[in-house]
């Protein structure tokens, strides 16, 4: 099949391949990224295969066999690959078929034809579950699908996406990239025609089901660098799951005093399971969800209500949880919550109000957090990383294998990134110090180009430019006592969260001058006028400032040398 | 990229009374150190970086060959639909003439024909239209003629019907492609000549992509599936554009039907005779490819040389045989040669041993006879030489040559009666510590 190296017969589509659901997606002619249901109509296919009697079934039909044929269901095996069978965590897989150590690889014992059982290698679990995911693309866009972008978590391992690489190879599909998950988010919101580019900071959370996910992001003119990640296997999709679980068991049990428990029984887990995952999906729509099972345990059937308060009540610990986890991401990447632009929350958990209210809360009001719940223009959070994997998949579907491999070599991707914001000096209240506007901020790659236009004073006449580096400072002021007494009527109002007695400190982002870079003067500026500032720093550090009077000619070139020099005088 | 511009509505200070520098600026600090760390390959705008950094471009510079090269895509698409020049007799058609036409060339689109696609064809039929209306004619002052604007309006419906335009491009003679002579094959390159024919038959086939003829390094699989596939060329091609008009309703029935049915006998024909003649153009082709012959060759060479090294193994085999026939004969021959010599030698030891023997025996008798037959003193009685000779005559038979060797040596340095007589009871009781005599046997030598 010599097409699928040829760029010009490439079909390719984004795959997010997720433990516990999978999704699709490609880019239409216009570039808007759309998400493909399956045959089922699921545009979340869980990643589940299941076997009965030789016959194979795939997502939510997969799923449905767990109450029945749980020996014989694979799921969450997506971290399994290309790992070692003692590095594994199979704890997921406690009510599917569990993983065996097989020949140095993982498998599972699976009955996947007729009556033998077989060793199932997790390389050929994905390699069957990428091919139904590639069918169900190629069905949809009636063409030949042959190529994809997949998305991972930031800590997949190179001998780990080697395993994908080679299971999708086996699936008939040409993995042009692999992209990070928090980036795919990013990229998925930027790529939106309204979306304006913006230097910010982003933090992604992908709250997923067996793992949570956070990165810190460092969006620069559109180039992203990860700041710092980390990684949750305790604060997950499925411990909210447990807790609907645990109530739900309790409250049959009170009602059904003579009824076993039906966490001990695997069907009636297996269902409670199901049905709670349901619950937990409708409680993020609406405000009461009603639970219902046939034949839970013991042949009674058992029908329930919960409302939302309820539900954010029981699950409060786990929701404090989260937020404490994405704000650890960010002391992690040595950074303050007002540093942060938006919150992106990804993954399935984040259609959960509460939990989107919750980081609300932990953040200033300038940060904007991006979940259906907060924000109305928000995307689907359970489709954000391969959207971003459809967007770039049609960016590079058109380049030559080798070509991307060269763009995606370190020797392109390693670049220098700015310690210090850049910025112009600007007259206030007391002439002496000026404040510090930044035009190029910290964590810039280098080279980067940027444009400023400042305007002058009221009368015009001669202006003096400084260029210096900014320090980034949190100023903390302590509120005047008065208004305190009334804060803690309304935190007792609010709920009986953890910081009620603490005091509300007013947090607020300043710049402090740490190094004056050079000073440069623009004479007989008209009266109104503005100055335009471009500013280029290499990759050397070296720094080509340009100012000009706007629609006026000439104008001041300088140039600061960069590279050893500046570190020889540090 | 350049986009991200910063506004900044603070004003700037006022230059100090005395300030002054070379050109105005004045440079003091450096830069603090940057970190190092990897951007995340995604996006369009990484792309900007990838293609910056990996051809070691400058903003501007790369802002301005991107320009330019989004320029020269426009133009190129601009060109393709203009610039052809109208033939002066195709503008004088006849709308009723329309099937002679060529609907290509009539919306000045031939450099594409068959290839294309259905919105050039509109772009095309739009940039007649704009310009061959009858209405812009009349306002020219010219004639209300509007048959070629009628001529273009026939074929944009030939061309945008998919059914119509495959039956045109079926007789589309403009776009074949002449097989080139076995005298041009051998003049010039065979595989640009031949692929630019199959790449116009190509177009009749149902099944796409097809297969290219290749290059003389393309290889055997891909050779032998190139000639497959045109052998077994599956084609769409008919000949429904060139049929004779069938008389409407109203006239005569049988007349229609019998039209009908010479339609139907001719498209047959010529399906036919097409056929054939793509065969023969696959024969010529395949007659006239190298690769066939060099393939033949490959295919020869291997086989020979599977040939030719059987026989080198027979050949080596039957030598070593021959060898180690040669060698055992040699040996055995040097294995005789030495038998027999050994064989002459030891009868010639043997025959020192026996006459050693011999004299050694006589030796030992004429000892005993020193020893005076081993009577004290005197001379010796009868009976007493008869013993002892008799003994020693036992004795010597119970020796071998060796011993009776050692024997001697030891009696010839024996002097005296006493002292041969000890030698020879040393003798008799070694020998009855060896078991070969017993004690008492020998009853003058005890």
């Amino acid at each position: 099949m010599s097409a699928e190296n040829d760029p010009a017969q490439r079909v390719a589509i984004g795959i997010s391949f997720g433990n516990s659901y999978s999704s699709i997606g490609y880019t239409t002619g216009e570039g808007r990224a759309e998400v493909i249901a399956n045959e089922d109509g699921d545009r979340q296919i869980p990643s589940i295969l299941s076997y009965v009697e030789g016959e194979e079934l795939h997502g939510g039909q997969a799923k449905t066999q767990f109450v029945r044929n749980a020996k014989n269901t694979v799921a969450y095996f997506r971290d399994f690959l290309g790992q070692d069978f003692k590095s594994i965590d199979a704890s997921p897989c406690h009510e599917s078929a569990h993983p065996v150590e097989h020949e140095s690889t993982i498998a599972f014992k699976v009955k996947d034809n007729a009556d033998k059982e077989n060793e199932v290698t997790v390389s050929e679990i994905t390699t069957r579950h990428l091919k139904r995911l590639r069918n169900s693309a190629t069905y949809y866009l009636g063409k030949e699908v042959n190529a994809a972008v997949i998305t991972v978590p930031t800590n997949f391992s190179d001998a780990q996406k080697e395993a994908l690489n080679k299971a999708a190879k086996e699936a008939g599909l040409e993995v042009l990239q692999f992209i990070n998950e928090p980036v795919a988010a990013v990229l998925a919101y930027d790529a939106r025609p309204e979306a304006k580019l913006a230097d910010k900071i982003i933090v992604v959370a992908d709250l997923g089901g067996t793992r949570s996910d956070v990165a810190v992001v460092a969006s620069r003119g559109g180039i992203y660098s990860i700041l710092a990640t980390l990684h949750d296997y305790e604060v997950t999709g499925l411990k909210l799951d447990q807790v609907l679980i645990d109530y739900f068991a309790k409250e049959f049990l009170k009602k059904h005093k003579s009824a076993s428990d039906p966490r001990e029984d695997a069907r009636g887990l297996a269902k409670l399971k199901l049905e709670c995952e349901a619950v937990k999906k409708a409680l993020s729509i609406g405000t009461s969800a009603s639970f219902s099972v046939e034949s839970l345990v013991g042949g009674i059937d058992y029908t329930a209500t919960i409302n939302r308060t309820r539900y954010d009540l029981l699950g409060n610990k786990l929701f404090s949880a989260f937020s404490r986890l994405v704000l650890h991401a960010i002391e992690k990447a040595q950074l303050d919550p007002l540093d942060i632009t938006e919150v992106i929350l990804a993954g399935g958990n984040a259609h959960t109000p509460k939990i989107a209210s919750t980081i609300q809360n932990a953040f200033p009001e300038t940060t904007t957090v991006l979940a259906p719940s907060t924000s109305t223009t928000a995307i689907n959070p359970s489709e954000l990383s391969v959207r971003g994997a459809s967007i770039q998949a049609s960016l590079i579907q058109e380049f030559e294998l080798e070509d991307i491999e060269q763009s995606t070599h370190p020797m392109v991707t390693v670049t220098p990134h700015l310690s210090h914001a850049v910025g112009v000096l600007c007259i206030s209240g007391d002439e002496s110090n000026g404040i510090f506007h930044a035009i190029v901020d910290a964590e810039t790659p280098l080279p980067v180009r940027r444009t400023a236009i400042i305007s002058t004073p009221r009368e015009g006449g001669d202006v003096l430019i400084k260029l210096a580096e900014g320090l980034r400072h949190i100023k903390v002021t302590k509120p005047e006592p008065k208004p305190k007494k009334e804060k803690d009527e309304d935190d007792e109002d609010d709920s009986d969260d953890d910081e009620s007695d603490e005091e509300e400190e007013l947090r607020e982002k300043t710049w402090k001058v740490s190094n004056v870079l050079s000073q440069a003067a623009i004479k007989g500026v008209k009266k109104g006028g503005k100055v335009e500032v471009q500013i280029n720093v290499g990759a050397d550090l070296g720094v080509n400032a340009i100012y000009r009077e706007v629609g006026a000619k000439g104008g001041v070139r300088g140039i600061i040398a960069g590279g050893k020099a500046a570190n020889g005088s540090a | 990229m350049a986009s991200a511009s910063v506004q900044i509505n603070l004003p700037l200070p006022v230059l100090p009374a005395g300030w002054t520098a070379e050109k105005d600026f004045k440079p003091i600090g450096h830069l603090s150190h940057a970190t190092d760390r990897n951007i995340e390959p995604v996006g369009p705008h990484f792309l900007a970086h990838a293609r910056r950094k990996r051809h070691k471009r400058t903003f501007s510079e790369d802002d301005r060959i991107q320009a330019q090269a989004n320029v020269k895509k426009i133009e190129d698409d601009d060109e393709g639909e203009i610039s052809e020049p109208e033939d002066p007799l195709m503008l004088q058609r006849e709308a009723k003439d329309w099937k002679g036409q060529d609907h290509y060339a009539v919306l000045g689109i031939t450099r594409y024909r068959w290839r294309a696609t259905e919105d050039q064809i509109k772009r095309a039929h739009r940039k007649k239209v704009l310009k061959h209306h009858p209405d812009k004619k009349a306002a020219k002052g010219g004639t209300e003629d509007d048959q070629f604007f009628k001529c273009i309006q026939k074929a944009t419906e030939v061309l945008l019907d998919p059914v119509k335009r495959k039956q045109f491009d079926s007789v589309d003679e403009a776009a074949d492609v002449e097989p080139p002579t076995k005298s041009e094959t051998k003049k010039g390159n065979f595989y640009k000549l031949w692929g630019k024919v199959f790449d116009a038959e190509g177009r009749f086939s149902n099944k796409q992509p097809v297969p290219k003829l290749g290059n003389e390094k393309s290889n055997k699989e891909d050779v032998e599936n190139f000639y497959n596939f045109w052998y077994n060329f599956d084609s769409w091609r008919t000949f429904e554009y060139l049929d004779e008009d069938v008389p409407d309703d109203n006239e005569n029935r049988d007349q229609k039907r019998h039209v009908e049915r010479k339609n139907q006998n001719a498209r047959r024909k010529k399906k036919t005779e097409d056929t054939a003649r793509l065969r023969k153009l696959v024969d010529d082709c395949l007659a006239l490819d190298e690769r066939i012959k060099l393939f033949r060759q490959q295919e020869n060479a291997h086989k020979n040389k599977r040939r030719l090294e059987k026989e080198a193994e027979q050949k080596r085999i039957a030598e070593d045989a021959a060898k180690a026939k040669e060698e055992e004969a040699k040996l055995q021959a040097e294995k005789e040669a030495a038998e027999k010599a050994q064989k002459a030698e030891g009868k010639k030891a043997k025959e020192a041993a026996k006459n050693a023997a011999k004299k050694n025996k006589r030796v030992i008798r004429g000892a005993v006879k020193d020893a005076n037959y081993f009577h004290g003193a005197g001379d010796a009685p009868a009976s007493q030489i008869d013993s002892a000779l008799n003994d020693v005559d036992a004795l010597i038979t119970k020796l071998d040559n060796e011993e009776i060797a050692a024997l001697t040596a030891k009696l010839n340095g024996a002097k005296g009666a006493d002292a041969i007589k000890q030698v020879y009871q040393d003798e008799v009781k070694q020998l009855i510590g060896a078991g070969k005599l017993k004690e008492g046997e020998l009853k003058s030598l005890s």
